[in-house]
């Protein structure tokens, strides 16, 4: 049945690790202060953070695995920064479970404004 | 109405008023046979607390497909929530030991009529590869409910 579906089976397929990669409070929290505060070391990234050094480490690799941040190297340093691309897969994937909403309410709303019999 | 909308990776909220009393809106939500004639779905039981209605969609191309809805709670022109498995489409799969989401619709007197507020959450502990093939499933499916209701009303 998903055949005439518009949504392409490898959208979803891609934005599945993507929410698994942002389902954690620390993650989370890592993706907006990049997108907050632009690139950062993993020293600048862990300095205010009560989680270790090494865990935010961990917790980038994930972010990267999921092509949400990445990181380049400037002289003896990684910097990390976001992917906004994959950030705006994310949008989209939200976007349309929302108007699948929007259909059912829609479809709701015609029922209960007209006459009831 | 416009409906507004706010939303997180694990919960969908969507509000909008219904010009439409509130009592009548409750009926269409919390009683079977209205529920399936806007849903599209035939339900085998009424609703009732702490038990499941089950059923077949009607919607044609989707017959197969069965609909599992535990009501949770009941309270009289205020507040229905049940869980379901959101997109528990292909007949071969057993979901009955994977997470639910949780849907909750809420009324509230508006002086236009009833605010609704509808809440889907829970979507953070649907398995990865089971969001991936609801979500195809999904979007097809509640296109074809639109034009569904479209030929009910317009009868």
């Amino acid at each position: 049945m998903s055949r005439s579906s518009a949504v392409h089976r490898s959208d979803v397929r891609d934005a599945a690790p993507l929410f698994a990669a942002l389902g954690d409070a620390t993650r989370l929290h890592l993706v907006m202060r990049l997108a907050a505060g632009g690139p950062g070391s993993i020293t600048g990234l862990s300095a205010k953070s009560k989680v270790s050094r090494q865990a935010i480490s961990k917790h980038l690799v994930v972010l990267s695995d999921a092509g949400l941040v990445r990181s380049t190297r400037r002289g003896r340093e990684r910097v990390w920064d976001l992917a906004p691309e994959r950030l705006s897969e994310a949008h989209e994937y939200l976007d349309r479970i929302s108007r699948m909403w929007d259909q059912a309410i829609g479809r709701l709303r015609a029922f209960v404004e007209t006459e009831e019999e | 109405m416009p409906t507004t909308t706010s939303q997180t990776t694990d919960r969908i909220e969507k509000t909008t008023v219904l010009r439409a009393p509130r009592a009548r809106v409750w009926r269409a939500l919390t009683d079977a046979t209205q529920f399936g004639a806007w849903f599209g779905v035939k339900l085998n039981e009424p609703f009732a607390v702490g038990r499941s209605a089950t059923g077949q969609l009607t919607i044609r191309g989707y017959e197969h497909v069965s609909l599992d809805i535990a009501i949770e709670r009941m309270d009289p022109e205020e507040y229905f929530a049940y869980r379901w498995h959101p997109y528990a489409v292909d007949p071969k799969t057993d979901y009955s030991a994977e997470p639910t989401t949780l849907v909750e619709f809420r009324l509230k007197s508006v002086p236009d009529g009833t605010e609704l507020t509808v809440i889907e959450s829970g979507f953070d502990r649907i398995p990865a590869h089971r969001r991936d093939e609801a979500y195809r499933m999904n979007d097809g499916g509640w296109k074809g409910q639109i034009e569904n209701l479209r030929r009910y009303v317009s009868v």
